[in-house]
């Protein structure tokens, strides 16, 4: 048993909070400036010109990249061999406390849907764990704006659908999302599972690098075609028009039933942020 | 060409405004979003005095981040506008010209901007350190208690805006989508 220390977990949760927020990972910074290039619309080449500038003031003066700092969106692994001496919610909801006000980050969190209460720390996360082989703790977190998470959807499509049904879904939730989620975006997409397996599997597909495509080889046909097919929508930047809609589409699946072909699409603004530490 | 408009933003500067153009923004506008806009209009349905005078004024759908020490604001860029479409025409019927947000309105929107000779621009969702450089001055006037919610009193200084809906109803969304659609 390897133990690991809660105020640890507290430490690099705070941490990746914030940096999360002030610095853009270079899958992303990449795809924009190569979107700014390819961009066919001229309103669509100044908006990703000023998305990346923008990129460039966060990281150099440490503010958010975006007001809308999201709700934290928390993946663990476990490794079987880790014990870890407390509890692991309250470390990471603690670690969200300290990073949203230490950062300056907006606290956007309500406790309760019907009332909206903001609990003025940003907590709770939402946390999802899993278990794996090994002696590691890993931990994702992803910031998670609303202006994208709004748009958003799930469909219980028919076995007969298939891939097609797939296609047509992602690109149906996508067109008439149009400008609301800060294109270009991130489309995440799950596929399978359960009614709830498929939403958590569709934020997963959202921390996996965009240059990193599923490694079953069909599926990584599908995210190819996809981007292609997205890109013609017409959407662009910001959606006042262009080529460059998404700059990345992965999609995770996983086994389901006989009956059901559950499919969630979950959509990422341009300011796609995550992070991750391995303890 | 870019035009500089300076507020209030009268109806002899909408009428002049047409979808596309680019413009910089000057002078005092007010923040307002979701909860915001409930409490306006139920200050309105009540009859009772607003907290600040709508007539020629302009709203920017914000919640910013938390100011640092040594800045004037947080980061504050856009949020998206139709959540607040149900709670609009009340605001333009009382003389309100001018809204900034990001993202489509809904056709009763669109028919209260014709008719009241409004505007609605949009700037860039997601770029909140770069919109936060032209606010020189932030002040909360109204439900401090809704924290990044609050109603704040802006004065920016060459804000870039996208007029996207102008007076006569045109949409810029759907103008440059259609030319770049090929699906």
């Amino acid at each position: 048993m390897r133990i690991i220390n809660t105020d640890d977990i507290v430490n690099v949760v705070k941490e990746m909070c914030i940096e999360s927020n002030f610095n853009l990972n270079s899958d992303i910074k990449n795809a924009l400036a190569e979107g700014e290039r390819e961009e066919e619309s001229p309103i669509g080449k100044e908006i990703l010109k000023n998305i990346l500038i923008n990129a460039d003031i966060s990281e150099k003066n440490r503010v958010p990249m975006c007001q809308d700092t999201g709700m934290v969106v928390v993946f663990v692994e476990i490794g079987e061999e880790v014990f870890i001496d407390g509890n692991i919610k309250n470390a990471i909801n603690e670690g969200v406390r300290l990073g949203y006000k230490d950062g300056f980050l907006r606290k956007s969190v309500v406790s309760d849907p019907i009332i909206r209460e903001n609990t003025n720390d940003n907590t709770p996360a939402v946390i999802h764990y899993d278990f794996v082989k090994g002696s590691e703790l890993k931990i994702t977190i992803a910031p998670k704006g609303f202006g994208s998470e709004n748009m958003g959807k799930l469909k219980m499509l028919k076995p007969s659908d298939g891939i097609e049904g797939v296609r047509k879904f992602i690109l149906e939730t996508v067109s008439e999302a149009g400008p609301n989620p800060c294109p270009p975006i991130v489309v995440g997409v799950g596929i399978g599972g359960t009614m709830d397996k498929v939403t958590e599997i569709a934020k997963k597909a959202l921390i996996r690098p965009i240059n990193k495509y599923n490694e079953i080889k069909y599926i990584e046909e599908f995210e190819k075609q996809m981007l292609l097919d997205i890109n013609r929508l017409g959407i662009g930047p910001q959606g006042l028009g262009g080529t460059v809609t998404a700059i990345g589409v992965n999609v995770e699946i996983y086994p389901t039933h006989i009956a059901g072909l559950p499919v969630a699409v979950n959509i990422n603004c341009h300011a796609s942020r995550h992070m991750e530490v391995i303890l | 060409m870019i035009k500089k408009i300076q507020t209030p933003l009268t109806k002899e500067i909408t009428l002049s405004l047409n979808a596309g153009d680019s413009i910089l923004l000057s002078g005092t506008i007010y923040t307002g979003r979701d909860q915001a806009h409930k409490r306006l209009v139920k200050l309105i349905q009540e009859g009772k005095k607003l907290p600040f005078e709508l007539e020629n004024q302009v709203i920017y759908y914000v919640g910013p981040s938390p100011t640092k020490p040594g800045n004037v604001i947080g980061s504050a860029g856009p949020t998206t506008s139709y959540r607040m479409d149900d709670l609009t025409e009340p605001l333009l019927d009382l003389g309100l010209k001018g809204m900034i947000g990001k993202g489509q309105r809904n056709q009763v929107v669109i028919n209260s901007i014709k008719k009241n000779n409004a505007i609605y621009f949009a700037a860039i969702g997601g770029a909140g350190a770069l919109i936060a450089n032209s606010i020189k001055e932030c002040e909360i006037i109204a439900f401090d208690e809704l924290g990044p919610e609050a109603i704040r009193k802006l004065v920016v200084k060459d804000m870039p805006l996208t007029v996207v809906i102008d007076c006569k109803g045109n949409n810029l969304y759907d103008i440059e989508r259609k030319k770049y659609q090929r699906i």
